[in-house]
């Protein structure tokens, strides 16, 4: 299972790559198995204030739906629109053509509480 | 919780097993997406071994299939097999299921593997004095299906499988064993078999089909892909599409019931039929982005219910989102405008078709 050591992750299976005061979010390689083929990927949640564990999007798969989560409080201030056309990025590439969102930072402490690539690892063996 | 005889087939492959009707069955092997295209454009082999095959036999077993059944059995010839349904009393449905003539006084019944024990009972309770057997854990059913299905199992037999018609089948030589049936049904829309074979050899048969199925482009298929497949054909899912409150006039499953002869709740079935009913089991494609689920309210324009969907997903060959759905009668023409009511959005989405997916 790959998870990349330079980023941060939830129990929810997305992963948190923070440049600055902008948290870049996606899911993680674990999800996207799980998921199976992803087929949509919905948020419309740019340029809202969200608080930490608020429902920022969905992720369709054949088979199921399920929610995606802020890792931490912020503004979404993007979403990667090429999901649009091609969901499957998320399969294909969970932690670079796959990424989902872009969130403005609010509480910088809040990043304390993400889960270490170590952690994250062990959670899901 | 039971497997069936390919169960380590399914691990030695990779396969995401999940449950499944008190089994444990491969719900994908690589993808559901390129699962379902290489049975649309090649071959691929389903385990569906957990379902239910009961046998019928004794002067007293046609009297008994025809009071059960909506087809009418009688047509049946030896080699013959035809879809159908189990009438409960209330108007609803125990469960759809396949009739096989065997020979002359010998039937078997295909069954969905979460109704096993429910028909057997059903079928026990209405039965005076037919011969009955349950086989189903000791029968594996393979489903091979696809445009190349035909050449592929041709190599095994030296029956003439091009002489077997669709809803017919023949008892052979297959693969160097005695007694294999060798059916002409499928779940898929795309042609292809269904082997029933005795768990005991299922292995040795699953083993040459995949030895041979390279050249073939064979690979094996889960249940994901076998609904993704069902759903662009727009074939009924029992628990889905169907159940035990809702009326096969209103399924679309006219066309299996025959009033030829008696069976349970016949008169109010042939009542509904002729007087025509309120709701009826459409299919619908999605104009907007969005995938529908089972129990997504279908609603109109003004956002009152109007009916509810049953089935959907994301059509991996036509490519659009798809699903079926009840709404009331009047809105069930193709062309009709409807909205899906989905995480409080309203999606549109116009009634099309069936199949929604065209060879």
């Amino acid at each position: 299972m790959n998870v990349p050591k330079d980023l941060k992750y939830t129990k929810d299976h997305e992963w948190v790559k923070i440049e600055d005061d902008i948290a870049i979010v996606g899911v993680t390689d674990f999800a996207q198995g799980e998921l199976g083929d992803i087929v949509y990927v919905e948020v419309e949640t740019v340029d809202e204030e969200l608080d930490r564990e608020e429902v920022f999007g969905t992720v369709e798969a054949v088979k199921t739906v399920s929610d995606l989560f802020m890792p931490i409080s912020g503004e979404v201030i993007e979403f990667n629109e090429s999901l649009e056309e091609t969901p499957e990025k998320v399969n294909e590439d969970p932690y670079g053509k796959g990424w989902m969102i872009k969130i403005k930072i609010t509480d910088s402490s809040e990043l304390e509480d993400l889960l270490s690539p170590e952690d994250y690892e062990s959670s899901i063996s | 919780m039971k497997k069936t005889a390919l169960f380590k087939k399914h691990q030695e492959l990779g396969a995401k097993m999940v449950p499944f009707a008190g089994y444990e069955m491969p719900v994908q092997y690589k993808g559901v997406n390129i699962e379902h295209q290489t049975v649309r454009d090649h071959v691929g082999m389903f385990d569906v071994s957990h379902m239910g095959e009961f046998i019928l036999s004794g002067p007293n077993a046609l009297d008994l299939i025809q009071k059960v059944s909506s087809n009418d059995a009688a047509k049946l010839f030896p080699g013959r097999a035809q879809y159908a349904y189990l009438p409960n009393e209330n108007g609803g449905v125990v469960d759809d299921l396949i009739i096989y003539m065997i020979e002359e006084e010998k039937y078997m019944l295909v069954v969905n593997a979460s109704n096993i024990e429910k028909d057997w009972n059903w079928i026990s309770k209405h039965n005076d004095n037919a011969e009955m057997k349950n086989i189903s854990d000791d029968m594996s059913l393979l489903a091979i299906q696809g445009p190349k299905a035909i050449s592929l199992l041709q190599e095994l037999t030296n029956e003439n499988l091009n002489e077997i018609s669709f809803y017919h089948f023949k008892t052979m030589n297959f693969a160097g064993l005695d007694d294999i049936i060798v059916s002409a049904t499928g779940y898929t829309g795309s042609g292809g078999f269904e082997l029933y074979v005795p768990n005991a050899s299922a292995a040795e048969v699953w083993d040459k089909i995949m030895e041979i199925g390279p050249k073939y482009g064979l690979e094996p298929i889960g249940l994901a892909a076998r609904d993704t497949l069902r759903l662009e054909m727009g074939y009924c899912l029992y628990g889905n599409d169907i159940d035990e409150s809702t009326s096969p006039i209103q399924a679309g499953l006219g066309w299996v019931t025959k009033f030829t002869k008696s069976f349970i709740n016949d008169d109010d079935i042939k009542l509904e039929k002729e007087n025509g009913v309120s709701r009826k089991l459409i299919g619908f494609e999605l104009l907007e982005r969005g995938i529908p689920r089972k129990g997504y309210n279908i609603i109109d324009e003004n956002g009152n219910t109007i009916g509810v969907v049953t089935s959907g997903t994301m059509g991996p060959s036509v490519k659009k989102s798809i699903g079926l759905g009840y709404v009331e009668a009047d809105l069930a023409k193709p062309g009709s405008k409807i909205y899906l009511s989905i995480r409080n959005k309203s999606i549109s989405a116009e009634v099309v078709k069936l199949p929604f997916y065209k060879r």
